[in-house]
């Protein structure tokens, strides 16, 4: 697999807001059939990275290429154009919309002519439906239903089976797992397998190395805008990993410390930094 | 949970009823000379030509309040146009819609365009359209009352009583609701007024013209409230430079209670069809009930608790009816 050329690559990649520097010269590639987690504690610029790939931010400087050639991802519109879906933590979109209705936003199928072209519901039922039980939510059987009647596991897999059906090639999962609980996190692990078993690349932002750990193919931890370690699956522990999120401090030595705090504060222990 | 109480319009059927069942047992009515009578029924008419825009609007996540100062400058804009300077009445009807259209597009871009809550950039239009129907009729007529003759065509498709009773503008409110419901629920755009309304930013990533929209949206409720307006003053004969901001409540009270969702993304036309009606019904019915109708008031507020009281167990239901999340796990089997 590391022969072939990454379908989306970030070149030197920088990223200001007026003098807040947010990226510095971030390097990253995924290829088809590849899972890239991206890794990093709050405000270490996860965000920003997946608004650039996602077409919502330009870099300031630096080179994005899709398929090994330089390319520009102007409007969100044009990375989705480009194959490019970006699911975002609570599945996106529509709670009070039918799953059929809200699966075809944009595109809906419809039948007749002229003035007097209607939404075909039945067709879009349908396709919804197959597209998300062909990725083994078989629970969902009704294209009438809301959305919002879904559970969190079943919005985001839903989300991933629109962006699938309507031809990405890249899927940026944004916190895809931190507002669920343990089974329903497994489920969307499991459709991230499958999406990568389809031959997407996978872009999978989270801060819960666990769920990296039993997915990733690759692993990029981001520290204060800057990609801080890059290797790949079992070469490092997930001890190591968490530490590298924590800034280089390692948990022993914040532990360490706290029970330092404690000893010589009455058992207290320290106030909570934010 | 039967299919029927997850509708948007569910809670506005049962309220009907309830308030007819009601006026029947306690207010004595006659339910017979109820729904003969006119008085209610071109109420409904008139408020309901403006709250289904204005209930769309919701749907689509915005608020449209200027509609109150939209039917006066209706009228005023037809008297002065074809009364006070005798221009041909279609002038008078293309100037009127054209002013609303121009309000309509002025919202709608300010919307579309900035981040101020469309209930602030209406409320501005709303003072600023009074102010304009005001001083421009002072200045242009130097009154507040202009008189307007409408001939005979134009009395009888906008302004005329069928049957000495009903205004013509029941027809007017039943062919617009059609037409609105079918655009609402089987076309395409309608699908991306409930995209907006449910959430914005992912309906335009997924590629709805959202500014487009919203203009065409905001256009829509001024030129109907301003095709009230008008119609108004082709009845009566005159126009007079106040009123309509009776329009603004009793408008999303019907919104309300027909089901619509106050943060958008959930309604339908039928359900505040129904929803006008019920508000007419109580408002204008209660006079033919043996209640003081002084408590017409209270009956309203206590009907649009009970509707809203509704709409939000109801939709709880919708959200609720599946299968129990437990059998997920069993379910889910994905090929390895």
């Amino acid at each position: 697999m590391s022969d072939q050329k990454p379908i989306l690559a970030l070149r030197g990649v920088n990223k200001s807001f007026g003098p807040i520097d947010v990226l510095h010269d971030i390097n990253l590639e995924v290829r088809a059939g590849e899972v890239l987690c991206l890794l990093g504690d709050n405000g270490a610029g996860k965000s920003t990275l997946i608004k650039i790939m996602s077409g919502v931010h330009q870099p300031t400087s630096g080179t994005i290429e899709m398929d090994g050639q330089a390319t520009g991802l102007p409007t969100p519109r044009a990375a989705s154009e480009k194959g490019i879906a970006t699911v975002h933590q609570f599945g996106g979109t529509f709670p009070l919309m039918s799953i059929g209705r809200s699966f075809f936003v944009g595109v809906e199928p419809t039948k007749g002519w002229g003035p007097f072209k209607v939404y075909d519901r039945k067709r879009a039922n349908e396709i919804a439906v197959k597209a998300v039980q062909n990725f083994g939510i078989t629970r969902i059987d009704d294209g009438d239903r809301l959305v919002g009647g879904l559970s969190g596991g079943e919005r985001q897999s839903l989300a991933i089976a629109r962006a699938v059906h309507f031809g990405a090639r890249v899927l940026i999962l944004d916190e895809p797992t931190a507002a669920l609980g343990v089974k329903q996190a497994a489920h969307v692990l499991r459709i991230v397998n499958e999406a990568k078993r389809r031959g997407l690349a996978v872009i999978f932002i989270t801060h819960q190395v666990m769920h990296a750990m039993a997915v990733g193919d690759h692993f990029a931890v981001l520290i204060r805008g800057a990609v801080a370690a890059d290797f790949k699956k079992g070469q490092k522990t997930r001890e190591e990993i968490t530490d590298l999120m924590a800034g280089g401090e390692t948990m022993a030595n914040l532990e360490a410390s706290i029970d330092g705090y404690m000893a010589s504060h009455d058992g207290h222990p320290p106030a909570p930094v934010h | 949970m039967s299919p029927f109480l997850r509708r948007p319009e569910a809670a506005a059927i049962i309220s009907l009823f309830a308030i007819l069942a009601f006026y029947a047992a306690l207010g004595g009515v006659n339910l017979g000379t109820l729904f003969g009578a006119a008085s209610w029924l071109n109420f409904a008419a008139n408020l309901g030509i403006v709250a289904i825009p204005v209930g769309i609007l919701m749907i689509g996540g915005h608020i449209d309040i200027s509609i109150g100062a939209m039917i006066p400058a209706g009228s005023m804009t037809i008297a002065i146009l074809s009364g006070y300077y005798e221009l041909p009445i279609w002038v008078g009807i293309l100037g009127t819609l054209s002013l609303a259209a121009v309000v309509g597009l002025v919202n709608g871009i300010l919307t579309a365009r900035t981040t101020v809550p469309s209930l602030i950039i209406t409320l501005s239009t709303l003072v600023v359209m009074q102010g304009v129907v005001l001083a421009g009729a002072n200045l242009l007529t130097g009154g507040s009352s202009v008189a307007l003759t409408s001939p005979d065509w134009a009395k009888s498709v906008f302004g005329s009583l069928i049957g000495g009773s009903h205004q013509v503008v029941i027809f007017w409110w039943m062919g617009f609701a059609a037409i609105l419901a079918f655009l609402l629920h089987k076309t395409r755009v309608g699908n991306w007024v409930f995209a907006m309304g449910g959430d914005l930013v992912s309906a335009r990533n997924a590629g709805v013209p959202t500014t487009r929209l919203t203009i065409v949206l905001f256009m829509l409720s001024a030129m109907s409230a301003a095709f009230v307006g008008m119609c108004g003053a082709i009845q009566f004969n005159s126009a007079q430079v106040s009123g309509g901001m009776g329009y603004i409540f009793n408008a999303i009270v019907s919104v309300v209670v027909g089901g619509v969702v106050l943060t958008g993304g959930f309604g339908s036309v039928l359900g505040i069809f129904v929803g006008t009606i019920t508000f007419a019904i109580v408002s204008q019915g209660i006079y033919f009930t043996d209640i003081d109708r002084n408590w017409s008031s209270l009956i309203i507020g206590v009907t649009l608790l009970l509707a809203v009281a509704m709409n939000e167990s109801f939709r709880k239901f919708a959200l609720r009816s599946g299968p129990k999340p437990r059998a997920s796990a069993q379910a889910i089997a994905v090929k390895a």
